[in-house]
């Protein structure tokens, strides 16, 4: 019954243990007890990426009528390993004159960045990497880092193409990194605490019902940020030909591609743990740790559906109009947004007492959020009627609108 | 031990990972360099021109707002994680912050900073 509930602390004390009696100091037994539970738990996650790797290439496939990769294995499911075998015996070929040292990292590092995020991410109540109290910015900081290898790989590419692609890429990461933030601290003011585990238990009622508008822009910010269609600009297969990884091959291309998947992955899972309740479901999770990991399993596979979704749905922005949707648009009503929710929450919970996790004070919020969204959809529309009608000529745009 | 040295394993985990993966394939894979193969990808043709274009200057605007901007959240970390205890007059007064620096964002709109071309 306790191994079900807590399975790390047996395991962790029963090695403990052993190493104890082998006479190893207690400082060196704990080091190497946590570097092993950090090497299975990212070992897990390799494993996960393959995975991710085929339900992408199916789901995909569904997308665009056709049936994709089915004869590797059942359904195809040796594919993304005859993958990975093809991407380990190809050459690694460097560019002439690219920068060495650079272009070696940029891969390494866009992968770590994504490991290292599932440090903060709470699998059960018992299995949570580090429960740090700074759980959401460190969320974000070792996003950037991702950040940074994408420009990493541009630069030391020896390729123009390349360089434009990062840069670009880069710049959309960046803007879309400000209303991300923003609507980080929502979950953060209901919770009162920046920690991932407070987040997740603080959802007896799941934040999505208290703060949906807050969901959509995180889930929007999220795509930019993980550099998927339909902000792709790193990518754009069709513009820029692979954008910055066009110079990679083999497992350095690898290490890029599988680590955006799982980067994908692993933002259905912050989006799942910030608005949808995280490894909570009705109690299961008390039951047994394994429960509460499938919880948040199926919960981040739902956000990642919603995220390949959407990118084989829509197609790609341009340039200009994705950082004028972010500056113009998503900043200022995410920030409007926090204004809201914040006075509404101080309101309903300090002036009118009405309880925190109340139908009232749940019905309220949402609406809220809902007002918010319609004033600022209605402000946009109107922008735009503005901006087409000094284009087109009001004659034009009145037959247009009636 | 403290909590930021599990982030310490999980960094150096996190990186010895993909190095693995990358020495694997360079162990494995045949390694047969010819100036064909190295040269500069431009869609098949020959490169017109240096590979390091002359960077735009709007992205370093771009990134100078968004400077802006992520420090005023980081500020705002801490007002959201206290705001449950202040009560009424803490959210007025983050209000008040929040909406000078949108003035801030209104003015760089309007100044035309926030344009691609």
């Amino acid at each position: 019954m306790d191994f079900l509930k807590d399975p790390l602390k047996v395991a962790a004390d029963w090695l403990l243990g052993i190493l104890a009696g082998w006479g190893m100091p207690d400082l060196w037994a704990q080091v190497l007890i946590g570097f092993l539970g950090v090497f299975i738990l990212i070992s897990l996650l390799m494993v996960l990426d393959i995975l991710l790797v085929w339900i992408e290439r199916k789901v995909v496939s569904r997308f665009q009528s056709r049936i994709g990769p089915n004869r590797v294995g059942p359904f195809g499911l040796i594919q993304p390993f005859a993958d990975i075998i093809k991407l380990l015996i190809k050459e690694d070929i460097t560019p002439a004159g690219a920068d060495r040292v650079v272009y070696n990292l940029a891969p390494i590092l866009s992968m770590a960045s994504v490991l290292i995020l599932w440090a903060v991410m709470p699998l059960a109540p018992s299995i949570l990497g580090v429960d740090l109290n700074v759980g959401v910015l460190y969320i974000i900081a070792a996003g950037a880092i991702g950040t940074l290898s994408i420009i990493m790989a541009g630069w030391s590419s020896n390729n123009k193409y390349s360089l434009i692609g990062a840069f670009r890429e880069v710049a959309v990461m960046l803007s879309f990194e400000i209303p991300m933030l923003t609507v980080m601290l929502i979950p953060t003011i209901f919770a009162g605490s920046m920690g991932v585990a407070a987040i997740t238990q603080a959802q007896d009622v799941w934040f999505f019902f208290i703060a949906p508008l807050a969901a959509v822009i995180f889930l929007i910010a999220a795509i930019a940020e993980l550099g998927r269609a339909p902000f792709d600009m790193g990518e754009a297969e069709s513009e820029l030909v692979s954008g910055y990884n066009i110079e990679y091959s083999g497992m350095k291309f690898g290490m890029f591609y599988a680590g955006e998947l799982l980067h994908a992955f692993t933002f259905g899972g912050f989006w799942a743990i910030m608005f949808f309740g995280g490894y909570r479901f009705f109690g299961l999770e008390q039951v047994s740790a394994f429960l509460a990991i499938a919880v948040i399993f199926f919960k981040a596979l739902v956000g990642y559906w919603i995220i390949m979704w959407v990118r084989y749905t829509l197609l790609r922005i341009r340039i200009d109009h994705m950082l004028a949707f972010n500056w113009k648009f998503l900043t200022p009503v995410a920030f409007v947004l926090l204004m809201v929710t914040a006075f509404m929450n101080a309101l309903l919970t300090d002036t009118l007492r009405i309880e925190s996790g109340s139908v009232l004070y749940v019905a309220i919020m949402f609406l809220s959020n809902v007002l918010v969204a319609w004033i600022s959809l209605e402000t946009a529309r109107a922008y735009s009627r503005r901006a087409r009608e000094r284009v087109e000529g009001p004659k034009i745009a009145e037959a247009g609108r009636s | 031990m403290s909590s930021w040295v599990y982030v310490g394993f999980f960094l150096v985990v996190g990186l010895i990972v993909p190095i693995g993966a990358i020495v694997a394939s360079w162990l494995l894979g045949p390694k047969k360099p010819n100036p064909i193969k190295q040269s500069t990808y431009e869609c098949g043709m020959e490169t017109v021109g240096d590979s390091w274009v002359q960077f735009k200057a709007q992205y370093y605007i771009f990134a100078l707002v968004f400077l802006i901007f992520d420090v005023e959240t980081v500020f705002l970390f801490p007002w959201a994680v206290k705001l449950g205890q202040l009560g009424m007059f803490a959210v007025i007064e983050g209000i008040i912050f929040i909406l000078i620096l949108i003035v801030g964002l209104v003015y760089t709109w309007r100044k035309g900073m926030l344009e691609w071309v």
